[in-house]
């Protein structure tokens, strides 16, 4: 049980980081944040990649893998470069003042 | 190959500083660039850390690098053009779209280790009962993320609109039956680690359908900012289910951060989260029952040349951009409609309601977009008591926001609601395309108002003649 011990002490205190982290965001940051954040919550394609890398041999899984971990980049690189492209339009401003 | 083990622990622990630094950081103006760049450093670092562990202990064959190359580079690539193809307007769809895909992820690893449960070798993790249990919620809320989001991108695009029995108390049962369903597949599944799979998958995306369908266009922003909290939630089960605190950490802090910013939001709208998930769409109901409607008495209307002359007597001008702005992507032609009066020594300011746009903080980045200088942008809370100074007030495809209703009429459904206090400024011009009601379906007070003027037209169409005109009339261009 030690991984499940320890994990569920990652979990709590991950939940709490999580709470602090965010306190008060101006507006402007709302939609940016969503897809930040939401880049970030692709994360799971380390699990994709574990699960190809375990697989061996195993084709159907192979794929599977292969799937989860195409749904995640999607995810994770969309979400870095479409928040990007949002808050260059904020700093652009900031440069030229 | 001891010295592999450390190092990666290391770039873990350095992955996950970074993330949360980027988190933070993402929650702030100035720093909010590097920040994302933070977090995709982290993301890079984290995937390194994976291969580079795997590759010193157990090995990575051929065969797998093959899958792991394959699957990243048509992700990665279909993620890169979608992320630049897309218009800034259609942000919330894209939104939906990527946070369901990550709800995908999750719920395919967990199929992929239920299916194949000898294939999962690790000695880390714990009993039988935890993995499947931690199988279960994977599916469970991977499922729901990702039916919810496809739903919801769907409304946003107008792909589906709202079905009538979705509005009934007919819903409550349909997501009751489905959530049962889910947990009876969910109990089956922790018990013998193979029945009830696809019983869970299947009910639970009925769910993430059902929960997501009934709920409004307006409302879909906080929709959409839960199941992006949802897919961390995911994330941190898939995290259990290979094995990996990074994943628990990372899908936790993205959870309950995006908890906190659903919540955030919610408050902007001065909706409660229960009523936004379990109210349905706002002013569905309320139209039939007649509360805020009846007929328009007094409605003027006038040419982009008069608002034009009234423009240019003006010496504070706000504009109120919305919903209207965004969809004819006249952002652009606004811009230099208020270069024009700025060059005139007009005073311009825009007021930027909590939900302008088509999603909170939306109408900033489409201003943004158009090069409007960021201090120009007004809060509601720091505009309202400006309009009594105000000439005028420019309201471009802006409806319910500005409606007066919402602070005088008790009776009217959208009564609570925080909204400009246009009416209170000399004149109004209110640019529409014709005089149909806005997202709610309620009739708007403030076009029967004396100093209030219609201008009909796209907004587009309306600014580009009110361009026009303000050039010939010489405005600004004597200095």
């Amino acid at each position: 049980m030690s991984f499940f011990s320890e994990a569920l002490w990652v979990l709590l205190l991950g939940s709490l980081l999580g709470l602090e982290l965010i306190g008060k965001v101006p507006p402007t940051l709302h939609t940016p944040l969503m897809s930040g954040a939401n880049a970030i919550s692709g994360i799971t394609m380390l699990a994709a990649l574990t699960l190809i890398i375990k697989s061996g041999d195993n084709l159907p899984l192979l794929i599977i893998g292969s799937i989860s971990l195409g749904f995640a980049l999607f995810n994770v690189i969309g979400g870095f470069l479409v928040t990007d492209r949002m808050l260059a339009m904020f700093s652009r401003k900031k440069t030229r003042k | 190959m001891t010295f592999i083990a450390p190092v990666k622990f290391a770039i873990d622990l350095l992955a996950v500083l970074l993330l949360a630094l980027g988190i933070k950081g993402l929650s702030k103006v100035r720093s909010a660039r590097e920040a994302n760049r933070l977090a995709a450093i982290a993301m890079i670092l984290a995937a390194f850390g994976v291969l580079l562990n795997s590759q010193g202990t157990i090995g990575i064959s051929i065969n797998s690098w093959v899958w792991i190359i394959s699957g990243t580079l048509i992700g990665g690539l279909l993620g890169a053009i979608t992320a630049k193809k897309v218009p800034m307007t259609a942000m919330p769809e894209i939104v939906a779209l990527f946070n369901g895909c990550g709800g995908m992820s999750s719920l395919l690893v967990a199929l992929g280790v239920a299916l194949f449960p000898s294939s999962e070798g690790s000695d880390e993790v714990a009993s039988e009962l935890v993995r499947n249990f931690s199988i279960v919620v994977s599916l469970f809320v991977g499922a729901i993320t990702f039916s919810g989001s496809i739903v919801a991108m769907a409304k946003l695009q107008g792909w589906l609109s709202t079905p009538s029995w979705t509005q009934s108390k007919a819903r409550h049962f349909f997501n009751i039956l489905c959530a049962a369903i889910a947990l009876i597949g969910g109990i089956y599944l922790s018990i013998d680690g193979q029945n009830g799979l696809f019983l869970i998958v299947v009910a639970s995306s009925l769910l993430g359908i059902g929960v997501t369908l009934p709920i409004g266009g307006a409302d879909m922003p906080v929709v959409i900012s839960l199941l992006n909290s949802y897919s961390g939630v995911a994330a941190a089960a898939a995290g259990f289910v290979v094995g990996s605190q990074l994943l628990i950490v990372a899908g936790a802090m993205v959870g309950a951060a995006g908890l906190i910013l659903t919540q955030v939001m919610c408050d902007g709208m001065n909706r409660s989260l229960v009523s936004v998930l379990f109210g349905g769409a706002l002013g569905a109901s309320s139209v039939t029952s007649g509360g805020g409607g009846g007929e328009y008495t007094n409605i003027t209307s006038c040419s982009p040349e008069e608002c034009a002359l009234t423009l240019e007597a003006a010496e504070r001008v706000v504009i109120v951009p919305g919903y209207g702005l965004a969809v004819a992507q006249a952002q652009h032609t606004l811009r230099e409609v208020t270069r024009v009066l700025e060059s005139a020594d007009i005073e311009v300011t825009y007021a930027i309601h909590p939900v302008a746009g088509r999603m909170p903080g939306h109408m900033n980045v489409l201003l943004a977009e158009a090069d409007v200088p960021y201090e120009q942008l007004k809060e509601m809370d720091v505009i309202n008591p400006e309009f009594p100074a105000t000439d005028v007030v420019l309201v471009l495809g802006a409806n319910d926001v500005v409606n007066p209703q919402a602070k005088n009429d008790q009776t009217s459904p959208l009564y609570g609601m925080p909204v400009l206090d246009v009416q209170e400024a000399r004149t109004v011009f209110v640019v529409k395309r014709g005089m149909s009601a806005g997202y709610s379906g309620i009739k708007n007070d403030l076009f029967d108002l004396q100093n209030t003027s219609m201008v009909f037209g796209d907004a587009k169409k309306v600014l580009g003649d009110l361009l026009l005109e303000l050039k010939e009339l010489g405005v600004g261009s004597k200095g």
